[in-house]
């Protein structure tokens, strides 16, 4: 059972007094209060008979009492003292910054958006600028080369996503395997799967889904990583010291998942085929050598090239994303959580519009 | 229509089956008995006792890596000790379901060293944040008026209380931390280092507050510090940790006429001595003026 501070209105000599019971604390005074707030014109509060007073229950009877313009009776030393210590702390500023209104915010957050995209690109250029210096420098001074960091970051983009990206890859090979001779059935071509899955994993959904995986898993911890850096001041640390964070933490993850994207690509569509003739093996009955022999011949080797040569490209842009949104974090824990998506949603989607360049471009070559 | 107001008032913060806690009349509300604290292979308390008088500011004191926020978090419940028994204005932590822990909650505040604010809510907001946890019932507008009276109280200046953590000094930080751990009066006050960082001026304003607030509120106050000046100026009693244990508790000529080396070095190396000056110094000389805290 919970104990409320009370009152009850007594006419004294000079208008009514409000006689208060009861604990007056945080946790009893909230009924009390809201009444207070309704009552006016009252000649004094006396508070007596309370069994208890914290700085909120003298709060309260101070601000009734100012307003009301009563006086303060029955306050032991106690009361007096917190009366007293409220009085001193009185406040009325905002408990947050002013906002403007929604018909000024819209506009106010479209213009802001539109001018900081300008901005990050501009800024991203800048970013790929720096970076490139900073490679220049490590090539003039290769005593400087970052290379234990550079084959840590191998292994966490590389070597460490193959179980993940195999998975992925021989369960796409499965599904466009399968849902391709659904269709080429009806055509009585179902031999066109082993076309289908060969060059359609080879040139695009190997690479591509790669990309993807990379962006979600080593482009997040890049910005996460480096934004959690810039919180805690090391990133500051390390250019008091002397050291470039760009040679030091950027180089390192850029050249490792360039390097790693071809690899990881190749990977991926290797395995798709494999997961493509398997289910060949069962579902159409092409036997599982005859799938991948076949994948020899009717595959030709620019598929190969051009998966090839959009794979470190990608890379390039997941890490630098990464790595860019990761060192803008300034302020809050917030921002690292708002950085980390921006790097991957950004990622992703510069390597889907490219993908569609490549694919454009690559055909327009001869390399169809 | 108020009274009506209130009736449902009372009746929602009925339901949520709170009860008026009991008020602590014991003498001791913090009594440490015989707890170990490990982490793998490494001993930080070994058969640690310790008893917090209602009523003082105890200081604790040690060597960095005695363990003395491992003490204070596992007095609040936030590291449970793998032996021994804490209990807290009366009830047990050590033994305590976590449900039955959650009304002493209310009833302490805790400053961690960095002022632990919630980043992405203002100062005022921070305030409010164990208010709307342990009291639901109270209307906005008291809420919001308890959150700006306690800005004040803690020493910041009204312009902080809408500013968000980041855009705060270290020293103010602080001081928005003590807010929010005076949010709702509690009995007890945690206070970790908290005038480490701090400016010589800033720590001897935060020291008067602390002493003021106690003192007021008729607080209860166990202080991590390794501020000498602090000790001298504000704590009735000095908790000495040392190997992983209380070695010693008593006021500050107390602990000198003990013999152990490591409270003789602290107190009467050359920092010890010149904290010791300045504050029979300050004792004089202020003795008449009253002792008004301020930002």
């Amino acid at each position: 059972m919970r104990e409320w501070a009370d009152f009850e209105l007594v006419e004294g000599e000079s208008g009514p007094v409000l006689r208060v019971s009861g604990p007056l604390t945080v946790a009893g005074i909230a009924p009390l209060d809201t009444r207070l707030r309704e009552l006016d014109d009252i000649a004094a509060i006396d508070i007596a008979g309370i069994t208890a007073i914290d700085t909120v229950g003298a709060w309260t009877v101070w601000r009734s009492a100012t307003r009301m313009d009563a006086q303060v009776t029955g306050a032991s030393d106690k009361a007096t003292r917190l009366i007293e210590a409220v009085k001193a702390a009185e406040n009325t500023a905002a408990i947050t910054p002013p906002r403007s209104r929604l018909m000024e915010r819209v506009p106010e957050a479209v213009g802001i958006k539109v001018s900081e995209m300008l901005v990050g690109m501009k800024d991203m250029v800048g970013f790929l600028g720096t970076t490139i210096v900073a490679f220049g420098a490590l090539i003039r001074h290769p005593r400087r080369f970052p290379i234990l960091a550079l084959i840590r970051q191998i292994e966490l983009v590389g070597v460490s996503s193959l179980g993940i990206i195999g998975l992925m890859s021989f369960l796409i090979g499965i599904v466009v395997a399968q849902q391709g001779a659904v269709q080429l059935q009806q055509f009585g071509a179902e031999i066109y799967t082993i076309n289908l899955t060969g060059r359609l994993t080879l040139r695009e959904l190997g690479v591509l889904m790669t990309a993807i995986m990379v962006a979600g898993r080593s482009g997040s911890a890049f910005a996460a990583q480096i934004g959690t850096m810039k919180l805690t001041e090391e990133v500051d640390a390390m250019r008091t010291i002397g050291v470039s964070p760009i040679e030091r933490l950027v180089v390192p993850r850029i050249l490792a998942a360039v390097l790693m994207m071809p690899l990881l690509g190749f990977y991926s569509a290797v395995i798709a085929i494999i997961g493509g003739a398997f289910i060949a093996n069962f579902a159409l009955d092409i036997p599982f050598w005859t799938f991948l022999s076949r994948t020899r011949e009717v595959v030709p080797m620019t598929d190969l090239y051009v998966g090839l040569v959009k794979a470190p490209v990608f890379g390039l842009i997941v890490a630098m994303s990464g790595c860019y949104q990761g060192m803008q974090v300034s302020g809050n824990a917030e921002e690292v959580g708002l950085r980390t998506t921006l790097a991957v949603v950004q990622a992703i989607f510069m390597v889907i519009v490219l993908d569609a360049f490549f694919a454009v471009f690559f055909t327009e070559i001869g390399w169809a | 229509m108020g009274s009506e107001r209130a009736e449902e008032l009372i009746e929602r913060a009925e339901s949520e089956a709170q009860s008026t806690p009991p008020e602590f009349t014991g003498e001791y509300p913090i009594v440490v008995e015989g707890i170990t604290n490990q982490f793998g292979p490494q001993v930080v308390h070994d058969d640690l006792s310790l008893k917090v008088k209602r009523g003082e500011i105890l200081g604790v004191v040690g060597g960095s890596g005695t363990g003395k926020s491992v003490l204070m978090r596992s007095i609040i419940g936030l590291q449970i000790p793998s032996e021994g028994s804490i209990e807290v204005l009366g009830q047990s932590i050590t033994d305590a379901e976590e449900d039955e822990d959650i009304d002493i909650r209310s009833r302490w505040g805790v400053l961690f060293q960095g002022g632990a604010l919630f980043s992405t809510l203002t100062v005022a907001e921070n305030v409010e944040v164990p208010l709307r946890q342990f009291y639901p019932e109270l209307s906005d507008a008291l809420r919001q008026e308890i959150a700006r009276y306690k800005v004040r109280l803690s020493g910041l200046p009204e312009e902080a209380t809408s500013k968000y953590p980041s855009e705060l000094s270290g020293g103010m930080k602080k001081r928005a931390g003590l807010a929010r751990a005076l949010a709702l009066d509690p009995e007890l006050l945690f206070l970790d280092e908290p005038t480490a960082g701090l400016d010589p001026i800033g720590a001897a304003a935060f020291d008067r507050l602390t002493r003021e607030l106690a003192d007021t509120l008729g607080l209860t106050v166990f202080l991590i510090t390794h501020d000498l000046d602090t000790l001298h100026a504000i704590c009735d009693r000095v908790a000495v940790l040392a190997d992983k244990k209380v070695i010693a508790v008593g006021t500050i000529p107390e602990l000198l006429a003990l013999d152990h080396p490591w409270i003789q070095e602290y107190f009467n190396g050359p920092r010890g001595r010149a904290a010791e000056a300045t504050h029979t110094r300050s004792m004089s000389g202020t003795m008449d003026k009253d002792n008004k805290g301020g930002a």
